[in-house]
């Protein structure tokens, strides 16, 4: 079978799973990533988001074989121990109660903030609707994005 | 072989576990090797290392036999053991929900994690400072009442100087005294010693604002969730669901998934499932295998005929009957005879939709089962009532059972948590590998047990001078009690209906506890025969504050339709009816922190497509008292609605850790609104349509109000209540309340809906 390569958080994998399997599945079966989560295998929630060439892709419905850019996770964040500024704002604010969805919130504000530091409150709530928190910690996660996006200007 | 909770925590290396430890301990336990027929009794209530133990190294690790759903429990219990203990907070660990390795103190349940769960932690902490502080007089050569207690250490009062850590004093050894068990499981557990806990006034750590020791794995992606549970050779497997309710799978087409290598299918009564060795083959085979169905008649009322079903159906339980023991608590006849001779009857039926859990990620489980023992990974909220009825399925004693909580999605009370691993246990005895079960979104949308649907039917009656001389309330739902709040027994999951244990007969409703005192009242419920006998997808059990959110959506409604009717001011008329000096306090507070004003609470004027309106709502439980204000915007052309701000009164009683309570009533406020706004589990004749997001949709960013303000009253001189539900229960109310301000119409039925308010405005 023809094998799949895949730059994931810096690091190129050969991976063996058929073409169709969707990214999530690999990058926790087979990389053994814990950021991504499965949440609903639909696009519709978020928890298993991640970057490829710094766009918010969500994992579970995109096949391995489509993916072309280098792949970015919750995982690869903390550089040398310190974690990025979105993860950073995250703790500071305590912006999670099961903390399950945190990887959609924190991927999509980075590809959110890395194009847009200035995001405003508005434009902060529009591009972040979608996602999904089902404990209710909307609030705690409006504050972080603010936080990160003061810290990243 | 017994493999007791001693040789555990001794094979780790030390008896104890810490900051560093604890990971070591926790890998232990994860990658502990099952051997056939081992042990796992249950820890000793009686014991007091069961509660603390003490590190060589002075770190305390704290047993604590609930388990926290993201509330900061943990932090909570830890500051509470620290306390006790003259320890700084950072020096205590805490492991939870391991049914090896702490008492079954009864899981998360009815927001009684600290009024409850933390009694005997604080009193265990308290009676191991007074024998550490005992032991250490010994070693530093002085009298009993010689010494104190700080820092983690015995002092000689008189010279500070000599002094001996709790680590040196016990040298890897337990405690090995006793205290007092009130030979009780579950949440009423609990130990004393010898020792009486601390006064408030001394308290340093507990009040004090303490960081959540759980967020930065979570924000890392470090947490050890269930769903990262791997095993080696563990199995995934799917069960298939009937596309009709009541369907049982006749038979399959093993050749329809024979292109998968290695998936398998897995058929037992009326159970279902594949398995494969790659997790994405067990979701192809699941979609790819052909499955011949029985084909049931099904009449089903439907979302929009349910509430007229709940009207006509009969009775089959009330709280005179059934689930009291037939002991009549109510008398509705002073009642009835004081709405006879009123001048005037108030009456308003409200209808409450199904609603479902809806984690944010379905059930998973993970059982390794060998031949006479078993270990289960499960997020559940009650591991130890699970143990009981996974040990009764795989017919094994419970003490050959264990089951290791887990962190995983959240979840609000008896979730689909606990059935993934229930149907992982039974596919693992088959199959002898470990067997992981992932359910699918459809799964944990449509067949996670529901909060029922009921009909609140109100009346009150008054005099001639606007006086209420009679109330009534009636709830009229589907039974809450389908399923049971603990997974005790197989009949309380699917699978252990699927292989033929006999459905729980029990029915339970609820009715308010007593907020407003007016003469002749009554407060009753009856429950309605279930839509489905038998594993049901429209199965009822607790949803976060169970059935409250029900009966307080028709009586803070009620009580502002009949201050309209009355002309007098929503909260005037409350404050005249509540006799609780802190239910007065929270209203009065709240009021006060919105700017609630006497002369505008008549439905406003104001024209355009965008109008506000703000609603009051009271509630009082677990030991809390919660009073909200809302302020809605309404789109009168859209029929959508925007709470924009919500403010909150609360009293909790003594407050453990201000910053984490804080979350906790945000939470509960934008959860609250979500079912307020969004959430209903719509079906039809034969099967639920709330499938996924899109049909079963909850509050979105863009619709978070701009503004919680919140006032926490600590009242250092209660005990503490419950934080995890009194905050959403009457939000909804104070919604309509407030929709009803905006625009002068009145909400009787929730979700609001923008199809649903805009039908309203233009009815």
């Amino acid at each position: 079978m023809a094998k799949t390569t895949i730059t994931v958080d810096g690091r190129a994998h050969e991976v063996a799973a058929t073409p169709d399997t969707p990214l999530l599945y690999v990058l926790r079966e087979e990389l053994s990533l814990n950021g991504p989560k499965f949440g609903c295998g639909l696009a519709q929630c978020g928890t298993c988001t991640v970057l490829v060439d710094g766009r918010a892709v969500r994992s579970c419905v995109t096949p391995v074989s489509a993916v072309k850019g280098a792949v970015r996770t919750l995982d690869g964040l903390a550089a040398g121990g310190k974690p990025h500024p979105v993860q950073a704002a995250f703790i500071a604010e305590e912006a999670a109660q099961c903390g399950y969805c945190a990887n959609g919130w924190i991927m999509s504000s980075i590809a959110m903030l890395e194009k847009n530091p200035k995001a405003t409150d508005a434009q902060i709530r529009e591009q972040l609707s979608g996602l999904k928190c089902r404990c209710g910690t909307h609030m705690a996660i409006l504050r972080a994005v603010r936080r990160a996006a003061a810290q990243m200007a | 072989m017994k493999m007791n909770r001693r040789k555990f925590l001794k094979s780790s290396g030390s008896l104890v576990v810490g900051v560093s430890a604890s990971g070591a301990i926790q890998s232990l336990i994860a990658g502990d090797a099952l051997a056939q027929g081992v042990s796992f009794p249950d820890p000793s209530p009686e014991r007091l290392d069961t509660w603390v133990s003490v590190a060589r190294d002075g770190q305390v690790t704290a047993f604590f036999g609930k388990v926290d759903m993201g509330l900061g429990l943990e932090t909570a219990i830890a500051q509470i053991v620290a306390e006790e203990l003259d320890m700084p907070v950072d020096r205590v660990s805490i492991v939870a929900g391991d049914t090896l390795l702490t008492a079954n103190q009864g899981g998360a349940s009815a927001s009684s994690g600290i009024r409850a769960g933390a009694i005997p932690l604080r009193n265990a902490a308290a009676e191991a400072r007074r024998v550490l502080a005992l032991a250490g007089a010994e070693r530093l050569g002085v009298a009993a009442n010689a010494v104190g207690t700080a820092n983690g250490e015995v002092f000689v009062l008189a010279d500070p100087s000599k002094r001996i850590g709790y680590g040196q004093i016990l040298d890897g050894k337990p405690l090995g005294t006793n205290v007092k068990w009130n030979k009780e499981m579950g949440t009423p557990l609990n130990v004393t010693g010898e020792a009486k806990p601390k006064s408030v006034a001394d308290y340093k750590v507990v009040g004090q604002p303490v960081a959540r020791r759980d967020i930065p794995a979570k924000m890392l992606g470090t947490t050890d969730y269930l769903t990262n549970v791997r095993l080696p050779g563990m199995l995934h497997a799917r069960i298939l669901r009937p596309p009709v309710g009541a369907a049982v799978p006749v038979s399959f087409d093993a050749a329809s998934i024979a292109s998968i290598a290695g998936a398998r299918v897995v058929h037992k009564k009326d159970l279902l499932a594949v398995v494969a060795e790659r997790e994405w083959d067990a979701v192809r085979a699941a979609r790819m295998l052909k499955v011949e169905w029985t084909n049931p008649e099904m009449n089903w009322p439907g979302t929009e005929g349910v509430y007229d079903h709940i009207r006509s159906a009969p009775a089959v339980a009330s709280n005179g009957e059934s689930a009291f023991a037939g002991k009549r608590v109510y008398d509705e006849t002073p009642t009835y005879k004081a709405l006879a001779g009123a001048a005037r009857v108030l009456t308003a039926d409200y209808e409450c939709p199904f609603q479902s859990h809806a984690r944010i990620a379905p059930s998973v489980g993970v059982a390794d089962v060998k031949p006479g023992s078993a270990v289960i990974y499960a997020d559940t909220q009650k591991p130890h009532f699970v143990r009981l009825g996974i040990a009764k399925l795989l017919e094994l004693p419970a003490d050959k059972v264990r089951v290791m909580w887990k962190p995983g999605a959240g979840s609000y009370g008896r979730s689909d948590a606990d059935e993934a691993p229930f149907e992982a246990a039974v596919l693992s005895r088959e199959l002898g590998r470990p067997v992981r079960v992932q359910w699918t979104r459809n799964e944990g949308t449509a067949w996670d047990p529901k909060a029922p649907a009921a009909v609140i039917s109100m009346k009150a009656g008054l005099n001639d001078k606007g006086g209420i001389d009679g109330w009534y309330m009636r709830s009229k739902g589907f039974s809450g009690w389908d399923v049971k709040f603990t997974a005790d027994s197989p009949e309380q999951t699917l699978v252990g209906m699927q292989l033929g244990y006999k459905k729980w007969d029990m029915h339970n409703f609820d009715v308010p506890t007593e907020t407003y005192q007016f003469a002749n009242t009554v407060r009753f419920w009856q429950t309605v025969a279930p839509l489905q006998e038998k594993a049901s997808p429209m199965r009822c059990a607790h949803l976060r504050a169970p059935q409250e959110v029900q009966t307080r959506f028709a009586q803070e409604c009620f009580i502002d339709e009949v201050a309209m009717a009355t002309g007098r001011d929503p909260l005037a008329l409350r404050l005249a009816a509540c006799k609780e000096p802190r239910e007065i306090d929270v209203l009065k507070a709240v009021t006060e922190k919105a700017g609630w004003n006497a002369a505008d609470t008549r439905p406003r004027t104001a024209k355009g497509d965008v109008v506000t309106g703000r609603g009051l709502a009271l509630y009082n439980g677990y030991g809390s008292y919660a009073a909200l204000v809302v302020e809605v915007e309404v789109n009168r052309r859209t029929g959508h609605v925007w709470a924009r701000k919500v403010t909150v009164a609360q009293d909790s009683g003594l407050v453990i850790n201000p910053a984490s309570i804080k979350a906790v009533i945000e939470g509960n406020v934008v959860q609250g609104l979500s079912r307020a706004m969004c959430e209903e589990v719509t079906f039809d004749q034969k099967t639920v349509t709330s499938v996924d997001w899109n049909t079963y949709p909850i509050l979105d960013m863009k619709d978070a109000p701009e503004q919680v303000d919140m006032v926490v009253l600590n009242r250092t001189d209660k005990a503490s209540g419950g934080a995890g539900e009194p905050t959403l229960v009457s939000i909804t109310a104070a919604v309509a309340n407030a929709i009803h301000n905006a625009t002068g119409v009145r909400m009787r039925r929730y979700p609001f809906t923008a199809a649903r308010v805009r039908a309203a405005l233009s009815a």
